[in-house]
């Protein structure tokens, strides 16, 4: 799952290293903007919908945060 | 808040949306963003096209157009209206009331109430809360709601937050009583203490507009407003729809007594695609039953969203002999919230039509 989290990363914004960062946002990764394209992104790769009210911040720190948040909805 | 209404009912809608259609595509090079990124955004938020009108036109303008064509070509009677209500966050002018002008414009008749009211995502509900109200009253049996906005002339062009979704647009619904109307419950609420997450900071009393405030701002995320602009905090309102809406969908369906599945349609405001879909999925109804295709042909118009999405996508089934059971929800500036559930059907008239000058 990680992998592809990356690789969803990777497409929104190829200009960066994900793994160098342990706070996308606050490290000007990944803008608001973004956040809405990673989340479509999301649940279009792992048939899911991610509500709208997970859509905070924290939840989109590094990979390993939004492994936690997608792996919620995939088992679910 | 939930008031109940008893005997009343919609007999006329018709939207108006200026002709100029202004294309995504074409304003990306007004952005500070990669054309590659905007494209990212195009489908996920529903920017394509948005219909914006001539600097020469009003909101007033809009309305005005779509009330001659109810009473030239659907047979309304100027002499029966009893009230007109005008809802827009684009006045005429400061003074007089913009409803004043329209009066004139319009030939109503002395013995009218006219009075404007300053709202925008929640405007078509407030604004029938009101028509109901009114229709309380003996010798009022007919009041015109007006919603219009052009707000697109406040919303800076290099500001791909706002820009790609605002749309100009106008719509008059007729309401009258009906004794044999079903009861109507109205859900509305308010949140003051946020109300400038959405705002037009400059140009009235608070803060009157200078050389400074129709500078433009480079806010930091790309964006770029000034002042005399509309400044929106985007994740805040997301948040804050994304919350309150699914809450208020379960507690005017309670007051209702029916289930999800009972509504035949989910007629929302309409301020992005992402928001509607993800609304859609939260509240556990198929996209089908929520239409989010507004956004994308016209923009958002605030008030008037709710009255183009209804004439846009329901004409046909509304103008038949038989009702559907609609849920219309409004959300945002104030901040405001407001719900109600409505037959709807067997309509004089429901129609969308162009503006010509």
């Amino acid at each position: 799952m990680k992998d592809k989290i990356k690789e969803v990363l990777e497409n929104i914004r190829p200009e960066f290293d994900f793994a160098d960062s342990d706070n996308f946002l606050e490290d000007g990764l990944l803008d608001s903007f973004d956040l809405i394209t990673l989340v479509s992104s999301l649940d279009e790769t792992f048939g899911i919908s991610i509500e709208g009210t997970e859509m905070t911040p924290e939840n989109f720190q590094n990979i390993s945060k939004i492994e936690n948040l997608v792996q919620k909805y995939v088992k679910d | 808040m939930i008031l109940n209404f008893k005997g009343k009912k919609i007999t006329d809608i018709v939207s108006v949306v200026p002709s100029q259609i202004s294309k995504y595509e074409d304003e990306i090079e007004n952005y500070s963003f990669s054309r590659v990124k905007c494209m990212k955004l195009k489908e996920i938020m529903g920017f394509d096209e948005h219909r914006i009108a001539p600097d020469s036109v009003t909101a007033s303008d809009l309305c005005e157009f779509a009330f001659n064509h109810l009473v030239e070509n659907k047979g309304l009677d100027r002499e029966s209206i009893d009230a007109m209500i005008f809802v827009t966050h684009t006045p005429d002018h400061f003074i007089p009331p913009t409803s004043s002008i329209l009066h004139g414009k319009l030939g109503l008749k002395e013995d009218c109430l006219c009075f404007d009211i300053n709202h925008g995502c929640a405007g078509f509900i407030i604004g029938l809360q009101q028509a109901f109200m009114l229709l309380e009253q003996e010798g009022i049996n007919k009041v015109a709601l007006l919603n219009g906005d052009t707000l697109s002339r406040k919303i800076n062009k290099k500001d791909r937050n706002s820009f790609p979704v605002v749309g100009d647009a106008g719509a008059v619904t007729i309401i009258e009583n009906d004794s044999s109307a079903n009861d109507i419950k109205i859900f509305t609420k308010n949140r003051g203490k946020d109300a400038m997450v959405l705002k037009i900071p400059a140009g009235a009393f608070r803060m009157p507009s200078n050389e400074e405030t129709s500078k433009d701002i480079d806010v930091g995320d790309g964006n770029f407003r000034s002042l005399d602009n509309l400044n929106m905090e985007g994740a805040s309102v997301f948040s804050f729809v994304q919350v309150e809406v699914p809450l208020m969908v379960d507690e005017i369906l309670k007051a209702n007594n029916l289930s999800k599945d009972e509504i035949d349609f989910y007629m929302f405001h309409q301020p992005n695609k992402f928001m509607l879909e993800k609304l859609a999925d939260k509240i556990e109804v198929t996209r089908e039953k929520m239409p989010n295709n507004i956004v994308e042909i016209y923009g958002n118009s605030n008030s008037v969203t709710i009255p183009v999405n209804i004439t846009h996508n329901l004409s046909s089934e509304l103008l038949e002999d038989k009702k559907l059971k609609l849920c219309l929800a409004g959300f945002g500036v104030g901040l405001t919230w407001a719900s109600m559930i409505l037959d709807m059907g067997s309509l004089n008239s429901c129609e969308l039509i162009e503006y010509k000058e």
